[in-house]
């Protein structure tokens, strides 16, 4: 048959516009998606139908210890394949087809599943590799090799629901309404190109992150080929999944906050550090030395996901609009200041992100236990294995099944 | 026996013009110009003509120019008149030829061949004027992962040493010997006021060049001239020359005539005697010999400065430089074909080594296939012609460069590829007083000034229009590079689309 799809990310690189929005509650506390669908669709103008998504965090407690990939097939075949990849290495709890609603303005929707899934114990202590490792090498094998199936989302309790479509009728397909989840994010998306791929659609995810981006990085190859010294491969070619992979990189294999990991990303300039007291400007320099490939360059405004809460930053020079407001336990960012307001008028706070100045919102229960933590980076390899030192934890009786 | 070799140049004298002065005849080392009372007219010795041009610049009524000996060949495309002139020369003296300055040959220039990127509409161009835009770079080797206390602000462990330059480009490697006192001289004040460094060659350091010691990086050579703890010591970085692009796997030899005094003190030989720098190390014939000089180095200076190690391109250049790297070298230099020289075998600077854009491409991708590349700098050398030149090499992936020749030519050297002859009439590539006082420094280092400035301009309006405001976010970004008139294998090491891709 004649093949009538456009060039996927991967094959060509696509520049995008975007609009982002987060909905946070520090503590803990669970919301459906209503109010993130509300707040991306106002801002409908900032993409043009192209790719929209959301992720939540908190959406699957009663399976909190597994990971849970959504995977995407465009083909029974791929799902045949991916389905006997994932039984050889990991050891699936449960797996179904993710709800999803007729919605006139979506087109040809892949076939989409979710898997709660643990490492193959005897494979996972033979790879040498830990947990966390182990599960991405495979994500990247699954989305690399096997033709027609992508991991949307591969988290524990979290999950990205993503598409081609405008992001309030990928809400609606996906029924975002009927998840509870402490922590949202919702992109809308303007590709200059039509590649019309659902797995090109953002949050791009990896593990438990999950980033929206709006921009267009410039340094963007000298990124790429910093990361991939490391196992990262690029294949989509985006700015979100090279700016996924640096924060990985810093953040859980080098054991960086994600506060530092995104200040090495945007980093303070040589005029800043050059009028600081001499040791601290000693340290900016080091770690500016150290990791100058990681530097992002150009305009972005990205909020990222993580079991810890949320983390948005902006380009040194601000060249991208990104805001934030409070309300009690509530955190609101957006790209536009009205849809912070349309979810919430009487927002506190309401102010725009500063430029390289990473804004972190984390759970009460993360800041209180980080408040007691080392504040040395302890990097991944460095550390024992958990599956080889700890037992793993019972889970709990499932309330529903 | 009678000399079959012609005239290169012939001096084009404009009768009207010439006002018989004689600047030119006291301008000529080569003793070309002769005011004649008795004809009443300046003669010209064109033979000896080099086409240095300083008569061209002197002439105070722009009555001078030179051009090509008018001679035509005899019509053969296989035996030119340069061929043919080059068989006379050795039947006369049964010596190998003697050349300076890079490869002249029309090899393809790949820089010529890669074009830039700008923003348009998906991302803003960055305005240098109105916002910072940062040329600033550190060289020296780090650590893969730096392990901070992020609540006291502190490095866990201290950082190895490394160079600031505030400017991504060095002044090469030039000794006191092939240049003059007064070149180098120039150079350090430029290195200084510009914030980068300047190399002494393996000439030693002079002692009026100490007060510049900070802004130098010293070379320690196969002929080991004026190494001594002082030299290693007093420096920011040292350098192992183990090769030169202009001419790999040979040594250098400085004749007798050209150690005077101050060059016999300065590399520590004495007077008069030939200078010879062995064309190996004679204390490395491995790469595991090399780690022993490189941590000799170290030891020898408390592990606080770093150790460059330069190689000329050669086939096998990303190999020998990863090796480099995991013998402790903290930069690794890498220059090609086209870089200077005070004197080489004309054959072996023509024919041996390959062009620096494909060594540099070729290196960075093997350090970063090891994942190493992050751990160590990288810096180009072998013709940096501009600005663009240092923007395409930074793309590649080098971290700096190194250049000679344009700050040469910024002190008014012409190419004329005669500096072995030591009669350099611009006071640069020569040891004779009265040469040597033509060019003086504080003038010299300001024309480096001035370029170096022009070129970081061009370099920051470049980056800004490409979208990135920092060195760093350029470095090895061939994103940046697109190749025209490349073919697949070019386009393959260079590691680069083609334009309209």
């Amino acid at each position: 048959m004649f093949e009538t799809r456009g060039p996927r990310e991967g094959q060509v690189r696509i520049p995008s516009g975007c609009a982002i929005a987060a909905i946070m509650d520090r503590s803990g506390n669970r919301h459906d998606g209503s109010d993130i669908l509300k707040s991306i669709a106002l801002m409908h103008d900032r993409s043009n139908g192209l790719g929209g998504g959301f992720a939540a965090y908190g959406i699957y407690p009663e399976y909190r210890e597994l990971y849970a990939f959504h995977i995407m097939y465009e083909s029974r075949e791929a799902r045949a394949q991916t389905e006997a990849y994932l039984d050889r290495y990991f050891m699936s709890e449960k797996q179904e087809r993710i709800p999803t609603e007729a919605v006139a303005a979506i087109k040809n929707p892949p076939d989409i599943w979710r898997y709660f899934v643990a490492p193959h114990p005897m494979r996972l202590a033979n790879s040498g590799l830990d947990e966390a490792e182990y599960t991405m090498q495979h994500v990247f094998h699954i989305n690399g090799k096997i033709d027609g199936a992508f991991v949307a989302s591969s988290g524990k309790n979290m999950g990205a629901f993503k598409g081609v479509g405008y992001p309030e009728d990928i809400g609606e397909f996906y029924r975002i309404q009927d998840y509870d989840a402490w922590a949202w994010t919702a992109h809308g998306r303007f590709p200059t190109n039509t590649p019309g791929w659902w797995g090109g659609a953002h949050p791009f995810t990896l593990l438990n992150w999950s980033v929206v981006h709006n921009g267009e990085i410039s340094s963007y190859d000298a990124n790429r080929r910093y990361v991939e010294q490391f196992g990262y491969d690029c294949e989509l070619q985006t700015d979100t999944e090279v700016i996924t992979y640096l924060f990985d990189l810093l953040a859980r294999r080098h054991g960086f906050s994600q506060e530092m990991a995104a200040r090495i990303m945007a980093a303070p300039s040589w005029e800043d550090i050059d009028r600081m007291p001499p040791d601290q400007a000693a340290f900016e320099t080091a770690l500016r030395t150290v990791y100058s490939s990681a530097l992002v360059n150009g305009p972005f405004s990205i909020i990222i996901g993580s079991d810890e809460g949320l983390l948005a930053l902006n380009d040194r020079l601000k060249l991208r609009a990104l805001m934030a407001a409070e309300k009690g336990p509530m955190v609101y960012m957006a790209s536009e200041q009205a849809a912070i307001e349309i979810v919430c008028p009487d927002a506190e706070n309401v102010r725009s992100i500063e430029g390289g100045q990473p804004f972190v919102v984390q759970l009460d229960s993360v800041a209180a236990a980080k408040a007691r933590e080392s504040a040395e980076n302890c990097p991944a390899r460095e550390k024992p294995f958990r599956h080889e030192v700890e037992v793993h934890p019972r889970r709990k009786e499932r309330s529903h099944a | 026996m009678l000399d079959y070799v012609l005239p290169r140049y012939r001096v084009l004298r404009d009768g009207d013009l010439c006002i018989q002065c004689g600047v030119c005849e006291r301008s000529c080392s080569n003793e070309v110009h002769h005011v004649d009372e008795e004809l009443g007219r300046v003669t010209a010795n064109n033979g000896a003509c080099v086409n240095c041009q300083r008569c061209v610049v002197m002439c105070p009524t722009q009555a001078l120019a030179i051009t090509r000996w008018p001679q035509v060949d005899s019509g053969s495309a296989n035996w030119t008149l340069e061929t043919m002139q080059d068989i006379a020369k050795q039947a006369q003296t049964g010596a190998v030829l003697l050349g300076s300055m890079g490869n002249p040959k029309p090899f393809p220039v790949y820089w010529d061949h890669l074009l830039l990127n700008a923003s348009q509409v998906t991302n803003p161009s960055i305005d240098p004027l109105r916002e910072p835009m940062e040329t600033r770079v550190f060289l020296g080797s780090r650590p893969e992962i730096l392990k901070v206390n992020e609540r006291d602000e502190k490095l866990s462990a201290p950082l190895p040493p490394q160079l600031r330059l505030d400017v991504p480009l060095m002044f090469s490697a030039m000794s006191f010997g092939s240049i003059s006192l007064n070149a180098q001289k120039a150079l350090a004040m430029a290195a200084r006021e510009l914030g980068t460094f300047f190399n002494t060659g393996e000439g030693g350091l002079h002692r009026d060049l100490e007060q510049y010691a900070d802004c130098a990086i010293v070379q320690v050579a196969s002929g080991r001239f004026g190494v001594d703890p002082h030299y290693l010591g007093v420096t920011g970085a040292i350098e192992i020359k183990i090769g030169q692009g202009a001419k790999p796997g040979i040594g250098g030899h400085l004749p007798g005539e050209k150690i005077s005094a101050e060059v016999s003190r300065t590399r520590m030989i004495p007077q008069g005697t030939d200078a010879i720098s062995p064309a190996p190390h004679h204390d490395i014939y491995s790469i595991e010999d090399l780690r022993q000089l490189v941590f000799s180095l170290k030891e020898a200076t408390g592990y606080a400065k770093p150790v460059a190690v330069k190689v000329a391109a050669v086939h096998n250049v990303a190999a020998i430089a990863s090796g480099m790297a995991r013998a402790g070298a903290d930069i690794i230099v890498v220059d090609g074909f086209r870089g200077g020289t005070g004197a080489a075998p004309r054959r072996i600077r023509d024919n041996v080594g390959i062009p620096i854009e494909l060594a540099l491409a070729a290196v960075d991708q093997r350090l970063r296939d090891e994942s190493i590349r992050s751990t160590v700098s990288l810096v180009a050398a072998g013709s940096i012609r501009s600005s663009a030149d240092i923007v395409r090499a930074i793309a590649l992936g080098a971290d700096a460069v190194y250049c000679a020749s344009a700050p040469l030519i910024a002190l008014g050297c012409h190419q004329c590829q005669d500096c072995s002859s030591g009669k350099c009439n611009w006071g640069i590539a020569t040891q004779r007083p009265d040469l040597v006082r033509r060019l003086n420094p504080e003038i010299a280092a300001e024309r480096v000034v001035n370029l170096v400035h022009g070129w970081t301009h061009e370099i920051k309006e470049m980056m800004g229009g490409m979208g990135i405001n920092a060195v760093d976010s350029l470095r090895g970004n061939r994103l940046m590079l697109r190749g025209v008139g490349l073919n697949e294998k070019e386009l393959e090491i260079l590691g680069v689309k083609y334009a309209g891709e």
